[in-house]
């Protein structure tokens, strides 16, 4: 039977011809998380994958896994499996003989094989489709089989690199629900690529934001969501971005407060990291949602776009010549042009320090 | 989807124009091409019509000299002639020795350089040994320099291993010279499968001798197929390496024709002569006619789709 193993890397560093993509990169993943590894594409996670998985080599620091150094071990001694964006099934073998390669080659007793391909094949719904080439399966089906190949072998670590980003909105959204009841199922260690912010958020216990082979930062959604490092991530996530306003914080014998040409914030409730004692140049970020449309508010901005998504809608207001987007839940009716009342949630704020884009 | 509504019933519209016609497959500039492949295919198709037809005449009938002249005592003498009784030098036994020996070295240099090729392209693209490119290249160069140039080592280097004149000895000159092209082959197409597929495997715990037989080979028919058939015409029409490596017991037929037709005593037999040099050519001619869809299809074969 599977079992749970942890991952745990040291000081990774690994270099491609004359790049050095990743540096000095540690990573911790406990035994029976789903870690997201989530960044734009060129950030090197993919590279961490197919690190962690044997296929490329590191230049220096260790990949312990199951508290085994398997840095130099070979693939398929690491007891790891990894599914691949494009699928990368056996094309001459039927889904059958795809899901049963890895334990012909080892060996294992016909009737083990018979077991465990029964197994995965129940899990995913592949029983009528055992007998088929992958070239007769639709794109959910082959992703089926390739996730079916990994359950197979019982792998200790689950490895998936952008194992959604080639189907289509709706199955991408069927298969996620579906891994995600796969990971509660069978509890095992999964690590997942990603550059879709959806896909990190819904799926993740843990994500990590990558950026040029460095971790952003790691925690769980929630608190990535909610209180970002810098200014890379708090842009990263959420759809549409979090509002930015350059200003500066100023302390004053009532408390901090940030300041702008037209605003005047009271953050003196900010939880800070190290109070800053002078004036300073920084960034204000506020979340969409966190923008509240009403009559009687204190800030004044145009309507410039309003983009209807159904259960909600996003209004964009011009505010001095910054767009600021607000999730209306209401759906009040706001037409183009109007002149509109706004305020800032000032508990669900960040303030990120200009100069560094570290937050506060 | 054409999401628009259609409203009113199509009998309502305003009166249609005439639908144009379907055009006439006979435009001059249909006309010239035709013309050229039809000039360009009599062109191609003029001697082998002369060698069919002077094949089943009579010598008399020849001596006539009406070269294009169909035949008016039609009569297969003459390929008999050619199997079984035609002089090659000394011997009388016709071109059938020669079949036979071509046919004893080609199937196994084919098999020999393909195998070897293959091996050579799936490490080349999946592998990537230090060196590689460097190896690549070297062997790509030996495909580039003319045979006449190497003859001479080659003959010291069987000769001192007790190769020469023998038919492992030409099995092993053809697997050799065959190597660059096949290696260039197999290694073009296996760089046209994706690399996922190769880790995917190398997860699965395949090692280099498990992939290659269970999961690359397998995958490889169209090209084996444009292999094989550029091997089996390449090694069949072959005259200066089995003249020179193959020794006098292991002439293969295009050597045995050469002997047919140049042998200089009493009249020239040019019924014999043809029937002789078609039947030679009858191996690359049939492979092509039956393989030729398979050559295309193997040659254009690109990415191949999961």
């Amino acid at each position: 039977m599977t079992n749970v193993s942890n991952v745990s890397i040291r000081n990774l560093r690994i270099d491609l011809g004359a790049n050095t993509v990743i540096e000095a990169l540690d990573l911790d993943v406990n035994a029976g998380e789903f870690v997201v590894l989530l960044g734009p594409s060129g950030c090197g996670k993919s590279t961490l994958l197919h690190s962690i998985a044997g296929l490329i080599d590191v230049s220096d620091g260790s990949i312990e896994i199951g508290g085994q150094d398997m840095t130099w071990a070979d693939p398929k001694d690491r007891r790891i499996s990894l599914v691949f964006q494009s699928y990368a099934l056996y094309p001459t073998m039927n889904v059958e003989r795809n899901l049963s390669f890895a334990l012909r080659i080892n060996g294992t007793p016909k009737a083990e094989i018979e077991r465990r391909v029964t197994r995965a094949s129940e899990m995913l719904q592949l029983g009528p489709l055992l007998k088929r080439k992958p070239a007769q399966l639709s794109g959910g089906q082959r992703q089926r089989v390739a996730i079916g190949r990994a359950i197979v072998r019982e792998a200790d670590v689950f490895l998936f690199d952008e194992p959604l980003s080639n189907l289509d909105a709706k199955l991408r959204t069927e298969l996620r629900r579906e891994l995600k009841q796969l990971h509660q199922r069978l509890g095992a260690t999964m690590i997942y690529v990603t550059h879709d912010q959806v896909e990190a958020m819904t799926l993740a216990t843990r994500m990590a934001v990558m950026r040029g082979g460095v971790i952003q930062q790691i925690g769980t959604p929630a608190e990535v969501y909610a209180r970002p490092e810098n200014l890379f991530v708090a842009t990263f996530l959420g759809s549409p971005a979090m509002n930015m306003l350059q200003g500066r914080l100023e302390r004053r014998e009532e408390g901090m407060r940030f300041r702008t040409e037209h605003l005047d914030l009271d953050v003196s409730r900010y939880p800070f990291k190290t109070l800053p004692d002078t004036t300073l140049p920084c960034v204000l970020g506020v979340r969409p949602e966190d923008v509240r449309v009403g009559a009687d508010l204190a800030q004044r901005g145009n309507v410039s776009l309003v983009e209807p998504m159904g259960n909600h809608q996003v209004i964009w207001l011009d505010y001095h010549g910054a767009q600021i987007a607000s999730i209306d839940q209401d759906k009040s009716p706001i037409a183009l042009g109007d002149a509109c009342a706004f305020s800032l949630d000032s508990a669900h704020i960040s303030l990120f320090d200009e100069a560094s884009g570290a937050r506060l | 989807m054409n999401t628009v509504p259609s409203v009113g019933k199509p009998a309502t519209r305003p009166a249609k124009r005439p639908a144009p016609k379907r055009r006439s497959h006979f435009t001059p500039a249909r006309f010239g091409v035709y013309a050229f492949l039809i000039t360009a295919a009599l062109f191609f198709l003029l001697p082998l019509y002369v060698m069919l037809v002077t094949s089943v005449k009579p010598m008399t009938e020849i001596r006539m000299g009406n070269l294009l002249a169909l035949p008016m005592h039609f009569t297969f003498a003459p390929w008999h002639d050619a199997w079984a009784s035609a002089c090659t030098g000394l011997d009388c036994n016709g071109i059938q020795v020669g079949f036979w020996n071509s046919v004893r070295i080609v199937v196994p240099s084919t098999i020999l350089s393909i195998a070897i090729g293959a091996v050579n392209g799936y490490a080349l693209s999946f592998w990537r040994p230090r060196g590689a490119g460097v190896l690549f290249a070297i062997l790509l160069m030996g495909a580039f320099i003319p045979v006449q140039v190497m003859v001479y080592p080659l003959v010291r280097v069987l000769a001192s291993v007790h190769l020469f004149s023998s038919l492992p000895g030409i099995v092993v000159i053809h697997t050799i010279f065959g190597m660059p092209i096949m290696t260039l082959l197999f290694r073009n197409y296996y760089a046209s499968i994706p690399l996922e597929l190769f880790k995917a495997a190398r997860i699965d715990g395949g090692g280099f001798w498990r992939i290659f037989l269970q999961l690359m080979l397998p995958m490889s028919t169209p090209i084996i197929v444009v292999a094989v058939i550029m091997q089996v015409t390449g090694i069949w029409n072959d005259f200066i390496l089995g003249l020179v490596f193959a020794g006098t017991k292991n002439l293969p037929m295009t050597v045995q024709l050469n002997n047919i037709i140049n042998t200089t005593t009493g009249e020239r037999l040019y019924n014999v002569n043809m029937a002789a040099t078609i039947l030679t050519s009858m191996v690359p001619l049939a492979i092509y006619f039956i393989s030729g869809r398979w050559f295309v299809r193997g040659i254009a074969s690109g990415a191949v789709k999961g």
